[in-house]
C-alpha cells in the first residue's frame, strides 16, 4: 500500500558499539606513554643491583625466589653476605620512606641469599672460554666480585690472597656476630664452583711477574693496614690497632684486653672494636670521638647496636695521652666551620687497653718501584671510567682504589673492573655507565599502596649478645620476606596494577595479559591524563602531542 | 565497608587490579575481557568521570546479571556524548526517552519484563543530577515508592553541564555556575541550598541506597553487585567530577573524588530500608582545601572575602564527619 | 451478546481483551472509570499476564508506557485534559520513538478556567504530536475503535489515541455488543514489536539526531504517517467484515435520508449543505438532520473518524460536489475559529467552498438539537457567519457576587 520504502521511524535506533567509527584520539593535545625509570634504590646501590626487579620476583612468593636471587647475582655474587653487612644506601633512598617506612631491602636480600645457600643454588654457568687469563690480587669483596664477573665472561681467573683464608675485610675486619663465617664461606665456595681458583697464602710480590703470567691483573688488595696517630704514651700503655684485634679474633686468636677498653675513632671499625671488646670480657667499652654524633662516620645502626650492648661514647673528645691504666682526654668544641678544636679542659679515663680505630690504609708494597702505577692520597690512581691504572692491563678496585670504602661499593667496582678488563682484552671501548632518569617520589601516587609497616628483623637480646659472637640480627622467614618485598612500590616501572586500564574514561587502554602490561589505543585516547595521574608508580609520562 | 578486602599485595583494595591477585579477587574493571558496556568512541570531554563511572557501574551490573541487563537513560551529557546518531557507544540494550522520565521508563521496562515472565532480565536507570534531583525527582520518587525492581543510578556532577554549566539543586554552596556567577556580595551558589538525594532516597525506605565515587572502584563495584542481588527499588548516587563544569584539570577527576571523600565533604554510605548500615571511613584525612582549591568554580573562596565561604565548607566537612562518624572514633 | 454498559466499562473490557502487557495510568476525570475497571480486572485476573501500574503523574504514565512498549509489551494508558498536556512531552516522544502505544483520551476541556467537562481542546493540542487520533461517535464505536487502534498502531509503529467525549460517552450507558475475547484473539495479531530492548540483539533506542539527520528523520516519519490512512482504512474494513458493524474508518458517511451510518452512502451533491463533525455530536446531528431531510432541506452529514492523519481525500470524496460546509467544532483556536474547521479548510483549499465554523459544546455546554437546527437553517439562508458560537449567551459571564472584602469596605 505504501509507495515508499521508509522504515518504521524507530526513534533513530542504532546498533551497539557503533561509536568505534568515531576516533576521539584526534582531540588529544598530550599523549600518555609508558616509561621505565630508574628507581632511587638501584641508583643508590653501589653494587648496581636491580633491586626493584628482584623485589618484584620475590613478591610472587616461592615461585619467584630463585628468579629473584638470580637477578641479584647478576650484579652481586654475595647476597647472603651483603644481606648482613651492607649499609644499604638503597633503603635510605627508598621512596617508601616518605609513605611510611622504607622497604627493608637488605633483609629480603639476606633472606634470598640464605635461601640460595640452603637450597644449593649455583651461580650461572660461565660463558664460553675466552682463552684469556686474569689475575685478581686479593679476595675481598672487590676481588671476589671482579673474579666472578670475569669468570662469567669466560676468562680463566686466579685469585691470589696473602692471608690464610679468602674474604679480606669480610673475614678479618667484620666480627662474626655480624657475618657468620659459614655464610661467607658458602658464598665464596659458590664462586669457586664457577671455576675461579682462589690461592690463599699467596702474596703477589711482583707486578711484572704477574703480568708475565696473566693477560690482565686486577689489584684489589684492600685497606687492611691500620692508620696510626701519634699519642704520647707511657711504657705501661697498652695501645693496639682495632683492625688487628678484629683480625686476630677472626683468626681464632682472641687477645686479652682487660676490663676497661677505650676505642679511639668514630667509624664502623670503632664500633666493631668496642662491641668485640664487650664480647671479649670488657665491662666498660668507651668510644672516644673528636666530633659529634651527627658528624660520626659510623653507620647509625652500628652506633645504636653498640650502645644497645652497653658501649659508651665520649663525644667531642680526643685522647691526648695514655699512661698506664689512665687515659687523658681533652674536651673539644666545634668552631664556626664545624671543626673540632681543643678547649684546654682535660679529664681522665680508666682504660686497660686503648684500641686505635682512626682509619686504614692500603698495603701497596706490591707497587714499590713500579713507576707507571700512580699512588695518590694513599690509593691507586685509576681512570674513573675503566678503572685502569697507569699501566696497560693493570686495573684496580675496592678499598685500594679511590671511592667509598664499603663492601657494596667494592662489589660494584669489582664488577666494573671485570667489564673493563673484558673490554680491554677484546680491544673494545667500555661504554660509559648510562645516565638514568630517576623515578622520584613526586611522580608517585602513594594512595594506592596499602598501609604496611616494615617487617623488622628480630635482634638478639643485648645480654646474650655481649657474651658471644652469635649473629645479632636474625633473618626474615619466607612469609615476612614476601610481605616486605611487596612493600616495594616499583617506582617508575609498571607492575600491572590495572589502574590505567580500569580508570580510562575512554576505554582506550588494552590489557595485554600477565607480564605484557598495556597498550594505549591512540585512536581513542583523548589525552586526559588520568592514567598518568593515577599510576601508583609514576610509569606514565604525558608528552605534548605532535601532529 | 563490606567490600571484598584485598590482602596486601603491593597495592591493596584501592587499585583497580594487581598482577598478584587471584581471578576471583579481581575487580570487573581489571579483566582484559570486561564488558566495556560504554565503549570507546564516545564524545565525553577529556577526563569525564561520568563516562568512567557509567562504564564501571554498567560493567558490574552486566556481570552481576550475566548479561541480562536493560538500561534506561535520562537526557543529559551521558546520553548526548554516547549516542549521536548513527553511533552508539553502548553495548547493552539501551533506551533514551526524555530528561525527566528515566525512572518511569525503567518501571515500564521492568513491568513489561515481569508481564512477559522475564524476571531474569534486570533494569538499570541512570541520569545526571539534573535528571534525578530536579526535573526527574517525581518519577524517581514514584519508582521508589512503588518499590519497582529498578536500580537507579545518579551520576552527580553537581550542575547542568550539558547545557553549559548552570546551577542545579545539587550544586553545592558557593560553586560558580553560569547562573550563579562568582560576583556580588555572595558569589556563587547560595549557601544552605541543595538537596541530599541519598537522604531523600533513604526516606523512601527502599531496600538499598548507597553513595560511591570514582575514587574507589571496588567499593562502587561492590555496591552495584549488592544492588543487583536485591529486588525492588535501589538507588546509587555517584559523585562524578566534571572538568568542564568544575574548572579542574582533566587528570584530576579521580583525585578530586578522593579529596571529597577524605575531607568528609562527600560521605560514602550504604543504607537498607531507610537505615544507615555502613559508612566508608576516612583513610587519610584531607583538608577541604585539597578538594576545593583545584576547582576554578571555587576560586573566589581563596581570594579576599572568601574566608567565610571556606569556613562554611570546613563546617560542612566537620558536620559530616560527626554525623556519619567518618573517622570511626579516631581524633 | 448485547448488554447494558457504561462507555468506560465497555472500553475497559475491550482493552483488556486486547491483552495489553502493561496498563499504566494516573487518575483524572473523566477517564477514571476506565482505569478503575482495568485495575479491578488486573486484580481479579480477568486481565492476565498484565502489569497494572499506578503512577504519580500522567507524565510517568506515558513514560512507563514508553518503557513497556520498548521492552516488547502492548502498552495502554488513558487520560484527559490537563493530564494529556502534562504528559505532552512524552506523547511526542512516544511517537518519535515509533512505539505503538494506545491511549484513550476521554476528551475534556483544558483550563484555565478549570473545567472537567467535555470538549476537544485536549486532543487538539496534541494534533501534531505524531499520534493517530481516532474519534468515537458513540460508545459502541469507542469500544470497537480500540481493537482497530491496536492493530493499526502496531502495523504502523505509530501510537494511537482513541478519543471519546468525556462524560457524554465515558459515563453514558448504552446497549452495546462487545467484541469477545475469542473474536479479538482471532482478529488482532499478537504484539510483535518492530524494535525492542532485547538482550539477545541489543540495540540503542532514542539516539540524538543532529542537523545533518533530523530533517530526514522527520521526513521519513511523515511518509510513514501518510501510510496510516490506508492502514486505518484497511483495518476498519477488516473489522467490518469480521464483526458485521462499522467502526473506525477515515470518514463516516451517512444515509442521506435515514442518517444511519452507511459506508456506501453517495457523496453529497452540489446543492447540499454538508455538516462535518466528529465525536458524539455526530449522534446529535443524526437526530437533528433526519427531520430536516424529511422537510426536504438539502443537508448531508459527514463524520470525521480519523482526525490524524487528517483524511483529506476521503473527506473530499464524501463531500462530493458540495461546496457549502458547516463544521461543528468542539475546540477553539483563539483568534481564528474551530480547530477542525482549519483542517477542513485546508483540505478544501482551491475548491471555492464556503465554510462555516460553528463552535459548540465548549467545556461541557450541551449541544441542543434545536440550536444545531437553527444554525443549519441560518446556513441554508446564508445568515450564518463564518464563525458562530452556538448558544453564546449575551452579556458574557456573570459578575462575581460581592465578597466579604468588598462588604467590609
Amino acid at each position: 500500500m505504501s509507495d515508499h520504502d521508509a522504515p518504521p521511524t524507530l526513534g533513530l535506533s542504532t546498533g551497539p558499539a557503533t561509536s568505534l567509527a568515531y576516533h576521539t584520539g584526534a582531540w588529544r593535545t598530550e599523549r600518555p606513554v609508558y616509561v621505565d625509570l630508574a628507581p632511587p634504590c638501584s641508583l643508590a646501590c653501589p653494587s648496581g643491583e636491580d633491586i626493584r626487579a628482584w623485589l618484584g620476583s620475590t613478591q610472587e612468593g616461592e615461585a619467584g625466589f630463585e628468579a629473584a636471587w638470580r637477578q641479584i647475582v647478576a650484579a652481586n655474587p654475595l647476597p647472603a653476605v651483603m644481606g648482613r653487612i651492607c649499609y644499604h644506601p638503597c633503603q635510605a633512598a627508598c621512596n617508601r620512606g616518605e609513605v611510611d617506612e622504607e622497604v627493608g631491602i637488605n633483609a629480603v636480600e639476606r633472606f634470598l641469599g640464605d635461601t640460595a645457600i640452603a637450597r644449593g643454588w649455583a651461580l650461572p654457568e660461565p660463558g664460553a672460554s675466552s682463552g684469556r687469563r686474569v689475575l685478581v690480587v686479593g679476595s675481598g669483596p672487590a676481588g671476589l666480585s671482579a673474579a666472578y664477573h670475569l669468570r662469567r665472561r669466560g676468562h680463566e681467573v686466579v685469585v691470589r690472597e696473602a692471608a690464610a683464608q679468602p674474604g679480606g675485610m669480610m673475614r678479618y675486619g667484620i666480627p662474626a656476630y655480624r657475618l657468620p663465617r659459614d655464610v661467607l664461606a658458602a658464598e665464596i665456595r659458590r664462586i669457586e664452583a664457577t671455576g675461579v681458583r682462589i690461592e690463599c697464602g699467596a702474596r703477589v710480590e711482583s707486578l711484572d711477574e704477574a703480568q708475565a703470567e696473566f693477560d690482565a691483573v686486577v689489584l684489589t688488595v684492600g685497606a687492611g693496614v691500620a692508620h696510626h696517630v701519634d699519642i704520647p704514651a707511657g711504657a705501661a700503655a697498652k695501645i693496639v690497632d682495632a683492625i688487628d684485634v678484629l683480625r686476630d679474633v677472626a683468626s681464632g686468636h682472641a687477645p686479652l684486653l682487660g676490663r676497661r677498653v677505650a676505642v679511639y675513632g668514630g667509624g664502623n671499625t670503632a664500633m666493631d672494636a668496642a662491641r668485640t671488646a664487650r664480647r671479649l670480657g670488657a665491662q666498660d667499652a668507651v668510644v672516644v670521638y673528636r666530633r659529634t654524633r651527627e658528624q660520626m662516620p659510623a653507620h647509625p645502626t652500628e652506633l645504636e647496636d653498640a650502645v644497645g650492648e652497653g658501649v659508651r661514647v665520649q663525644w667531642l673528645s680526643t685522647i691526648s695521652e695514655v699512661s698506664g691504666p689512665t687515659v687523658t682526654i681533652e674536651r673539644m668544641e666545634l668552631d664556626e666551620d664545624g671543626r673540632p678544636r681543643g678547649t684546654g679542659e682535660f679529664e681522665e679515663l680508666d682504660a686497660d687497653t686503648v684500641m686505635l680505630a682512626v682509619g686504614q690504609e692500603a698495603d701497596l708494597s706490591l707497587l714499590a718501584g713500579v713507576t707507571d702505577v700512580e699512588v695518590r692520597d694513599g690509593v691507586i690512581a685509576v681512570d674513573p671510567g675503566t678503572l685502569m691504572t697507569g699501566r696497560d692491563g693493570v686495573f684496580a678496585a675496592g678499598d685500594a682504589s679511590p671511592g667509598s670504602r664499603t663492601a657494596t661499593f667494592a662489589i660494584g667496582r669489582g664488577a666494573r673492573a671485570a667489564a673493563a678488563v673484558d673490554a680491554w682484552l677484546a680491544s673494545r671501548v667500555l661504554p660509559a655507565e648510562p645516565v638514568l632518569r630517576e623515578a622520584t617520589a613526586d611522580r608517585l601516587t602513594p594512595w594506592y599502596y596499602s598501609d604496611a609497616p616494615q617487617q623488622h628483623r628480630a635482634e638478639l637480646e643485648a645480654a646474650r649478645r655481649v657474651t658471644g659472637f652469635e649473629e645479632v640480627l636474625t633473618g626474615l622467614d619466607a612469609e615476612h620476606a614476601v610481605f616486605e618485598a611487596r612493600r616495594c612500590m616499583s617506582c617508575g616501572s609498571c607492575f600491572e596494577c590495572d589502574n590505567c586500564f580500569g580508570m580510562c574514561p575512554d576505554d582506550a587502554i588494552r590489557k595485554l595479559g600477565p607480564g605484557m602490561r598495556y597498550e594505549i589505543d591512540y585512536d581513542y585516547c583523548k589525552g586526559c591524563g588520568i592514567c598518568a595521574a593515577e599510576c601508583p608508580c609514576g610509569a606514565i609520562d604525558m608528552i605534548p602531542e605532535v601532529r | 565497608m563490606s567490600t571484598v578486602h584485598i590482602p596486601f599485595l603491593q597495592t591493596g583494595t584501592l587499585a583497580v587490579g594487581g598482577r598478584l591477585l587471584d581471578d576471583a579477587e579481581r575487580s570487573v574493571q581489571s579483566h582484559a575481557d570486561r564488558p566495556s558496556s560504554l565503549t570507546k568512541g564516545h564524545r565525553a570531554c577529556q577526563g569525564c568521570a561520568e563516562a568512567l563511572a557509567a562504564r564501571w557501574v554498567m560493567d558490574t551490573a552486566v556481570e552481576a546479571t550475566d548479561g541480562r541487563l536493560v538500561v534506561a537513560n535520562a537526557t543529559g551529557c551521558l546520553e548526548v556524548f554516547s549516542t549521536l546518531y548513527p553511533e552508539s557507544a553502548w553495548k547493552p540494550p539501551w533506551i533514551h526517552s526524555l530528561f525527566a522520565n528515566a525512572a518511569a521508563v525503567a518501571t515500564g521496562i521492568a513491568s513489561s519484563l515481569h508481564a512477559q515472565g522475564r524476571d531474569d532480565v534486570r533494569v538499570l536507570a541512570q541520569g545526571g543530577d539534573g535528571g534525578t534531583v530536579d526535573i526527574g525527582l517525581a518519577a524517581v520518587s514514584g519508582m521508589f515508592e512503588r518499590n519497582d525492581d529498578v536500580l537507579y543510578v545518579c551520576y552527580d556532577n553537581q550542575g547542568y553541564m550539558n547545557t553549559g554549566v548552570q546551577r542545579s539543586s545539587a550544586t553545592p554552596a558557593s560553586a560558580r555556575t553560569a547562573t550563579t556567577p562568582a560576583v556580588g556580595r555572595h558569589p556563587g551558589a547560595p549557601q544552605g541550598t541543595g538537596k541530599s538525594m541519598v537522604k531523600i532516597a533513604m526516606a523512601h525506605e527502599i531496600p538499598y541506597v548507597a553513595s560511591a565515587t570514582v575514587a574507589d572502584l571496588r567499593d562502587l563495584e561492590h555496591k552495584v553487585r549488592t544492588a543487583m542481588a536485591i529486588r525492588g527499588a535501589r538507588y546509587l548516587h555517584v559523585l562524578v567530577p566534571c572538568p568542564l563544569g568544575w574548572g579542574s584539570q582533566s587528570s584530576e577527576s579521580i583525585s578530586l573524588s578522593r579529596a571529597a571523600v577524605q575531607s568528609g565533604i562527600f560521605p560514602v554510605v550504604e543504607a537498607r530500608a531507610g537505615e544507615l548500615t555502613d559508612v566508608q571511613r576516612i583513610r587519610e584525612r584531607a583538608d577541604v582545601e585539597e578538594y576545593l582549591r583545584p576547582q576554578a568554580r571555587f576560586a573566589h573562596l581563596f581570594k579576599p572575602g572568601g574566608e567565610d565561604g571556606l569556613q562554611r565548607w570546613r563546617a560542612l566537612a566537620e558536620a559530616n564527619i560527626r554525623h556519619y562518624d567518618l573517622l570511626g572514633g579516631r581524633p | 451478546m448485547r448488554e447494558v454498559l457504561e462507555g468506560s466499562q465497555a472500553v475497559a473490557r475491550t482493552v483488556a481483551r486486547c491483552r495489553p502487557g502493561v496498563v499504566c495510568a494516573y487518575p483524572i476525570s473523566p477517564q477514571t472509570h476506565i482505569v478503575e475497571a482495568l485495575s479491578v480486572m488486573a486484580r481479579t485476573g480477568e486481565l492476565s499476564a498484565c502489569e497494572y501500574v499506578n503512577v504519580e503523574s500522567e507524565f510517568s504514565a506515558m513514560s512507563v508506557s514508553i518503557g513497556a512498549s520498548a521492552a516488547g509489551s502492548r502498552a495502554y494508558t488513558a487520560t484527559a485534559s490537563q493530564g494529556l498536556l502534562y504528559m505532552a512531552e512524552a506523547v511526542y516522544n512516544a511517537a518519535g520513538m515509533g512505539l505503538p502505544i494506545v491511549m484513550t483520551v476521554a476528551n475534556r476541556a483544558v483550563g484555565a478556567p478549570i473545567n472537567i467537562w467535555n470538549d476537544h481542546s485536549d486532543a487538539m493540542a496534541m494534533r501534531d504530536a505524531g499520534w493517530l487520533q481516532l474519534y468515537a461517535a458513540d460508545n459502541q464505536e469507542a469500544a470497537d475503535l480500540h481493537v482497530i487502534a491496536f492493530a493499526a498502531a502496531e502495523e504502523l509503529g505509530i501510537p494511537a489515541m482513541v478519543c471519546m467525549d468525556g462524560f457524554v460517552l465515558t459515563h453514558a450507558t448504552d446497549v452495546l455488543e462487545l467484541a469477545t475475547q475469542e473474536q479479538i484473539d482471532a482478529f488482532l495479531p499478537p504484539y510483535s514489536p518492530a524494535q525492542a530492548l532485547d538482550i539477545e540483539n541489543p540495540s540503542t533506542i532514542g539516539t540524538m539526531a543532529g542537523p545533518e539527520s533530523f530533517t530526514e528523520t522527520k521526513y521519513l516519519q511523515h511518509l510513514r504517517f501518510l501510510d496510516a490512512a490506508g492502514v486505518i482504512e484497511a483495518w476498519s474494513e477488516r473489522f467490518r467484515k469480521a464483526f458485521g458493524r462499522e467502526a473506525g474508518g477515515l470518514v463516516a458517511r451517512y444515509d442521506p435520508d435515514t442518517l444511519d451510518r452507511d459506508g456506501d452512502a453517495p457523496p453529497a451533491s452540489a446543492e447540499d449543505l454538508a455538516v462535518v463533525a466528529m465525536g458524539s455530536v455526530v449522534g446529535t446531528l443524526q437526530a437533528t438532520l433526519a427531520p430536516m431531510r424529511a422537510e426536504g432541506l438539502p443537508v448531508r452529514l459527514v463524520g470525521i473518524g480519523a482526525y490524524r492523519p487528517f483524511p483529506r481525500e476521503a473527506l473530499k470524496a464524501a463531500l462530493g460536489d458540495s461546496r457549502h460546509i458547516v463544521v461543528v467544532d468542539r475546540a477553539l483556536e483563539l483568534g481564528a475559529g474551530g480547530v477542525l474547521t482549519g483542517d477542513v479548510g485546508r483540505a478544501l483549499a482551491h475548491t471555492g467552498s464556503r465554510i462555516h465554523s460553528v463552535v459548540a459544546g465548549l467545556g461541557g455546554r450541551p449541544i441542543l438539537e434545536a440550536s444545531l437546527r437553527d444554525a443549519v437553517r441560518r446556513a441554508l439562508a446564508d445568515e450564518l457567519p463564518a464563525l458562530d458560537f452556538l448558544d453564546l449567551k449575551a452579556g458574557g459571564v456573570p459578575e462575581p457576587p460581592v465578597g466579604a472584602t468588598e462588604v467590609a469596605r
